[in-house]
């Protein structure tokens, strides 16, 4: 059995995750990507709040499926977008908003890393592209704010049960493990250089 | 006869087929990566991609919600009479509703979303005429991620080898984690700028497990490839032995004062399918026979 939380997340749950531990959640994830993060942070700076409260959520990088079966929307593939898109605005984000985890895959640059170990964050990692897997988490749907910007850049309100699995990949304590993969490609970069005949 | 609904009907079966399950040397070099794997994290990455796949075929259902841009190579006999581009754009819109695929085709600046992945040049069709009496039709389905990660290079012929050997190992380094590795690169070589580019993607339509039939480029494919995977980028980024499932590269003369280089960048969900439309109204679909 993984390590299970619920969300909204609490400041302890966050800093007591350890990098690479693999865990699943339960409750209420956003999903919030590109026009969601123009969006949230153009209205902050004119004083207006986002349709739904962030504080201690799950925010999912990941423009999904979806069907409306019988009136209700239901996740047909929900898989995570590459994160680092949103580098140049999470950061503000977890700032002026204060999720508790953001969920997605690729790893996100320093700044959110330093943004992450300030205000207390984790990074998640679902395998990119296993989008029926991960919609198998999603128990249903609860609704959907922001429809007009388009099925993948809505917020979407997902229901999850089990989600997951998902990795710690970035610890609310400063550490990341695309990091410390990077610091190991540096010494193997020589090797297949070598192998190439460059200098 | 062939009519315009046939073809919007093969392209709708095409569609789904091409966004529900891989083509066999595609599966098959996850599955080998999957059980080479020792290391716990990149593991369970791999568990997960070979997981879904299962899971994708049982529910029929689009193993990524990115089912991409639609991106078309239609080969027409000489005396065809059937207006293909319309089948293919009424198959992408009816596609759209029925497997479903995620409306993802948007207006470039005003990022205007019409819903149905049919807009200005879109779907985009690449044609050629065969002597043949059938309709070929394949069709790739291209996400953001990977597509994302795709360059060219402008190189000087001085540069040579050891340059388009650089331009492919840098791309790589700096796509990183982003593109959802293991990957597959499609590398096209000479040409013009755009030839170049157009090459590098085509390169992807080949199975991964077929090296070029020029022995010097098929060398070239398995030096980049082997290089590549000793990286230790790995699944998802996440370290281990699988960074790239496999390199196709083409070529095309150029001028004698340019080099240019193109890299296509493909996430693992390398999704391609093909299907022949005979006169009769027939239809196979040779890369989803097994």
């Amino acid at each position: 059995m993984l390590k299970k939380l619920k969300t909204p997340l609490s400041e302890s749950d966050v800093r007591a995750l350890k990098l690479g531990e693999t865990i699943c959640l339960d409750g209420i994830i956003f999903t919030g990507r590109d026009e969601v993060h123009i969006h949230a942070l153009e209205g902050f700076e004119k004083g207006k709040k986002p349709p739904v409260e962030f504080k201690g959520s799950a925010l999912f990088h990941c423009g999904p499926i979806m069907r409306k079966v019988a009136d209700k929307w239901e996740a047909v593939a929900a898989g995570p977008t590459t994160s680092s898109r949103m580098n140049s605005l999470e950061p503000q984000f977890i700032e002026k908003f204060r999720p508790g985890a953001i969920i997605g895959k690729g790893g996100m640059s320093q700044p959110t890393i330093d943004a992450m170990k300030k205000l207390g964050c984790v990074y998640l990692a679902i395998t990119g592209g296993a989008a029926v897997l991960a919609a198998k988490g999603i128990k249903s749907v609860s609704g959907v704010e922001w429809f007009e910007l388009g099925m993948p850049e809505a917020i979407w309100i997902l229901n999850a049960e089990n989600f997951g699995p998902l990795t710690v990949a970035i610890d609310a304590h400063g550490n990341s493990l695309y990091s410390d993969v990077n610091v190991k490609v540096k010494e193997n970069e020589k090797k297949a250089r070598a192998k190439l005949g460059l200098g | 006869m062939v009519t315009e609904g046939d073809v919007a009907n093969a392209t709708v079966e095409l569609l789904r087929k091409a966004v529900v399950k891989l083509p066999a040397d595609v599966e098959d070099a996850l599955r080998k990566a999957y059980a080479a794997e020792t290391d716990e994290v990149p593991k369970m990455q791999l568990k997960a991609i070979v997981d879904n796949i299962d899971m994708a075929i049982k529910g029929n259902t689009p193993m990524c919600q990115d089912t991409g841009v639609t991106i078309f190579y239609a080969t027409v006999p000489r005396d065809c009479k059937v207006d293909v581009a319309k089948g293919i754009v009424d198959g992408v819109r009816k596609a759209t509703k029925e497997v479903p695929l995620r409306p993802n085709a948007v207006h470039p600046i005003t990022r205007k979303n019409p819903g149905d992945n049919v807009g200005e040049r879109h779907p985009f069709i690449n044609w050629k005429i065969h002597d043949k009496d059938y309709i070929e039709i394949t069709v790739m389905t291209k996400g953001a991620g990977s597509e994302n990660m795709s360059q060219l290079a402008m190189l000087t012929p001085t540069q040579g080898l050891k340059g388009i050997k650089e331009f492919v190992l840098n791309a790589v380094l700096r796509a990183g984690s982003n593109p959802c590795p293991p990957t597959i690169l499609g590398v096209g070589i000479g040409g013009s700028s755009d030839i170049a580019m157009k090459l590098a993607k085509e390169a992807l339509l080949r199975p991964i497990n077929e090296r070029h039939k020029d022995p010097e480029i098929a060398k070239l494919e398995t030096d980049l490839f082997e290089a590549i995977n000793m990286l230790g980028i790995g699944p998802m980024g996440l370290g281990g032995k699988t960074t790239c499932l496999g390199l196709n590269i083409e070529y095309a003369y150029c001028h004698t004062a340019s080099l240019p280089v193109g890299l296509n960048v493909q996430c693992w969900a390398g999704r391609r399918a093909t299907v022949r439309i005979r006169p009769d109204g027939k239809t196979a679909y040779p890369t989803h026979e097994r």
